[in-house]
């Protein structure tokens, strides 16, 4: 039996493993949120004289006390940290009561009284959309928060030339991440005038903008250090950089550590969700099988803030056609505000949305024409060379979404099973289908932003090395991959390397760690280092044994010939004798992609990951009840850095994207939250999962440093739909809304 | 009286919450809360063998009790129990919030069926959420580890 590699296993196994809540510091005082009873109102006035008389209350703090700026957001600063004066949602926090204990602080929330007076709110997207509506962020100019386009081919030719147009309109729900540690900040200031910060968030340099933003700092002075975090899935940036800024704003007022750690109820109240899309498409077909167009209107639900919704809609805009070579092309896609709870990053960012319509949409298409949904796709799906719908080229890297689609579908052996299928027969009681889906995904940020991370490697005279990167260990394993990565650079032992507490004072920012860029972008960055410490030694040794060094590894250094020139601890020895420190700092800046808003037409992302998934399943004629009987997945890796890990993230996106695909919704009524906790919050657990299994696909990339590339999100985009597909071949209906609800349909 | 990892506790507040109690007294901060309802099965942790949620529980309930945390369970010069190796090595641990209480659910079930099926070990897991991992790792440990903690003796190998 083969072994994982985890830096941070034992730690988390032993329960010695310390998250943000497990911290306390002497004179520690608590603070908890009071949120607002309404989704949209002027706010009037906070009365909390008698919250401050109940026993143990420190103060209460209101938008009043902030010292920076009361609002800040990522890309349009419209969030306030606490509100002001207009209420846009019923996760707008009002006010913090700061008390001895946390049970005290929770205490005196009933007895802060709120005077405020209603607004017609807006929950509907469309509803805001129109030109009557009233504005939800008037400094905005308009309820629409961002506008994205593809104008590719000339859509009017598609549509003469095609054969058959399909229409359908899709939709998907608002999901929550249930990241099973809430939210958690312990901010105190430090001796040196430093606002100290750690927390559970993913993104530190999103955080220490918070903070500093709030506080009126500069950013040198707002550390944020980063400690365990129980889980994140792109659902701890805004949300959780809030709860740091109000713990930070907490002590900076009261001049003591100051603890705010979320209940899951307050979590699932305020935290951002994954969008609810509407998307209408209308697809034209040649009776051969080839797409000659789409034609495709989205509306993505923002809530009352913007967040990242202006990225999340690009990437559907990107991938709105999903893998296929479509010649005619015609998008728009809105992000819109409502005074709905908010919504923002989620594992797959824009793409399982696109995913469960177009992956559906396929099928649909290619059963009307006669066609098997396998040709259908072999005949449209992109190739090595293949120009995508934004006239992208994919050429810099292995283009191998027929092979991980091969590889499935042999695996699962789809041709025999799907023979098998029962679509609806009125004979049986229990129905079986099989269904797959298949996806490229554009890597890291693309055209969102700058996107470069940096490492740094500090070797000690006894040869051990600290490593730090600028990407964050959300519970992925970044750590390990990145000790991995520099373990095979240098030639050494995983454990002559430890992997040093980041923070943000002591490393540039690298961006956050979301779209399955961690190990891509900071593994690049490792690879990069190392080479540069490897040249510095190299100098080194040259200069002692006029050898030149070529190739480092099992702890020595070699010459070209093979000959051994030294042990690696001889070498760092000699270095510092030398007075050269064996210290790198590496860089890896990614290949400059492109972006031109008006058509919609650029190189979106510098490389591409290709995957598959496939699912059989069973439906209970009477009951409706699904039953998950087989599940497999391959994806394009580039390089497997950590093959147990990878397989981890392969299980846990199949997991999560078939609880998004048969019943992961978080309804809201008025605006607010209908789910409170776990217990009407579906989830999948152990019993409702098949055995999976997880082929890894490795095309090493040029384009990665570290030749590997991303799995985190691939691994979810697609579930939703193979499912739907598999239902459909179950049942004989198409569910085009997400999740799936079988008894409504009346199966 | 509660006995906690084999240390005897007199002084207490029985009203308390036991996992605020673990956690903020006796700073076992090990035993996770995830949602305060006992759904989650973070908290788990082991009264008198059998699996618990400590959220839902108040001192007066384990009164004369023995309790078992996750920091109770490896040996004293720090090897790891044979279950807490197996969800290391099987790759079970991704953001580790889960991970007491998942060990402590998997080895209340070992404590009982030395043999568990895979579909035996999912029944028992049910109560623990992971997000994460998927729980086919987990499996995979628990598998392991029961492999490790009881051997089948060779008559007894029906393989």
């Amino acid at each position: 039996m083969s072994k994982a590699f985890r830096n941070d296993a034992i730690a988390k196994v032993t329960g010695r493993a310390k998250y943000t809540d497990d911290y306390s510091m002497p004179q520690m005082l608590h603070a908890a949120p009071l949120h607002a009873e309404v989704a949209s109102a002027r706010l009037e006035e906070i009365d909390f004289s008698q919250a401050l008389k109940q026993e143990g209350v420190v103060t209460v703090i209101t938008a009043k006390d902030i010292p920076g700026n009361i609002k800040f957001g990522q890309i349009i600063p419209d969030y306030p940290t606490l509100v002001q004066n207009r209420i846009r949602t019923t996760g707008d926090v009002l006010a913090l009561v700061v008390a001895k204990t946390r049970a005290q602080a929770i205490a005196a929330l009933p007895y802060i009284k709120v005077h405020w007076q209603d607004l017609p709110p807006v929950f509907d997207p469309e509803e805001a959309m129109k030109q009557a509506t009233a504005l939800i962020n008037p400094e905005h100019g308009s309820n629409i928060c961002n506008y994205h386009r593809i104008r590719t081919g000339d859509i009017q030719k598609g549509e003469e030339e095609a054969d058959l147009v399909i229409a359908e309109t899709f939709s998907t729900s608002r999901v929550e991440h249930a990241y099973l540690e809430p939210e958690a900040a312990l901010a105190h200031l430090r001796p040196d005038g430093v606002m100290e910060v750690i927390g559970s968030m993913q993104h530190p340099f999103s955080t220490r903008r918070f903070v500093a933003s709030t506080l009126g700092f500069e950013l040198k002075d707002v550390e944020v250090k980063s400690v365990p975090m129980g889980g994140g899935f792109g659902g701890k940036d805004d949300t959780a950089a809030l709860v740091c800024a109000r713990a930070a704003l907490c002590a900076y007022l009261t001049k003591q550590p100051v603890k705010l750690t979320y209940s899951r109820e307050l979590s699932m109240r305020e935290s951002y969700k994954r969008h609810p899309y509407k998307m209408q498409y209308r697809m034209g077909v040649k009776q051969n099988g080839k797409i000659t167009f789409v034609k495709v209107r989205m509306v993505a639900d923002s809530g009352a803030y913007c967040s990242v919704t202006p990225w999340v809609t690009w990437r559907s805009t990107v991938q709105c056609c999903g893998c296929y070579e479509v010649p005619n092309v015609h998008a728009d896609i809105y992000g819109v505000y409502t005074n709905n709870i908010f919504t923002g990053a989620f594992r797959g960012f824009g793409s399982p949305q696109v995913n469960w319509a177009i992956e559906q949409l396929v099928e649909i298409a290619a059963e009307k024409l006669g066609m098997s949904e396998l040709e259908f796709r072999r005949q449209n799906m992109v190739k090595q060379g293949s120009i995508t719908i934004t006239k992208q080229k994919l050429d810099t890297h292995k283009v191998s979404l027929q092979e991980v689609m091969d590889q499935v579908l042999t695996q699962i052996d789809y041709e025999k099973k799907k023979k098998q299928c029962s679509y609806g027969d009125p004979e049986q009681d229990r129905w079986y289908g099989i269904g797959f889906a298949i996806s490229y995904r554009g890597m890291s940020l693309g055209a969102e932003g700058a996107d470069f991370n940096s490492a740094i490697i500090n070797v000690q005279a006894d040869g051990s090395v600290l490593l730090e990167t600028g990407v964050h260990e959300n519970g992925q394993g970044s750590e390990s991959a990145m000790i991995l990565i520099a373990a095979e650079e240098l030639g050494l032992e995983v454990d002559r390397i430890r992997y040093r507490m980041p923070s943000t004072s002591n490393i540039p920012d690298g961006g956050s760690t979301v779209a399955s860029r961690g190990t891509l972008l900071g593994g690049g960055a490792t690879t990069n280092a190392a080479r540069i410490l490897k040249q510095i030694i190299a100098e080194a040794l040259k200069e002692e044994y006029s050898l030149t060094a070529d190739r480092f590894a099992r702890g020595c250094i070699y010459a070209q010939d093979g000959q051994k020139i030294c042990t690696w601890d001889e070498a760092i020895k000699l270095c510092y004798a030398k007075q050269i420190y064996p210290y790198a700092f590496g860089v890896f800046q990614t290949p400059r992609v492109s972006w031109d808003e008006e058509t919609g037409h650029g190189n979106a992302y510098f490389t591409w990951v290709y995957g598959c998934q496939a699912v059989e399943l069973e439906v209970d004629r009477k009951s409706g009840k699904i039953t998950l009987l087989n599940m497999v997945a391959a994806h394009d890796v580039g390089k497997a850095i950590n093959p147990a890990m990878i397989k981890g993230q392969f299980y846990g996106g199949m997991a999560m994207g078939a609880g998004y695909g048969l019943w992961e919704e978080f309804p809201l009524k008025e605006g607010a939250a209908v789910v409170t906790n776990y217990h009407q919050y579906r989830v999948m657990r152990a019993t409702d999962l098949p055995e999976m299994t997880a082929l890894i696909v490795e095309h090493p990339d040029p384009t990665s440093p570290s030749q590997a590339k991303g799995v985190g999100e691939p691994a979810l985009e697609i579930t939703a739909p193979a499912i739907a597909n598999a239902i459909y071949r179950a049942t004989g209906i198409r569910f085009v809304d997400q999740p799936i609800k079988i008894k409504e349909k009346g199966a | 009286m509660i006995t906690v990892n084999n240390k005897v506790y007199e002084s207490y507040d029985s009203k308390r919450n036991l996992a605020e109690w673990l956690r903020e007294e006796l700073y076992l901060t090990g035993t996770k809360i995830g949602c305060g309802i006992g759904v989650c099965g973070s908290c788990t942790i082991l009264v008198e063998g059998e699996a618990k949620r400590s959220c839902l529980l108040k001192l007066e309930n384990v009164e004369g009790k023995s309790i078992t945390t996750i920091e109770g369970l490896s040996a004293a010069d720090g090897t790891l129990h044979p279950l807490q190796q197996a969800f290391v090595d099987a790759g079970a641990i991704q953001c580790g919030f889960c991970t007491p209480g998942m060990v402590l659910s998997a080895l209340a079930l070992l404590l009982k069926n030395h043999h568990p099926t895979r579909r035996e070990i999912r029944q028992a897991l049910q109560g623990n959420i992971c997000r994460c991992t998927g729980y086919q790792q987990i499996v995979d440990a628990v598998e392991r580890a029961a492999k490790i903690m009881y051997p089948r003796t060779i008559t007894n190998d029906t393989k």
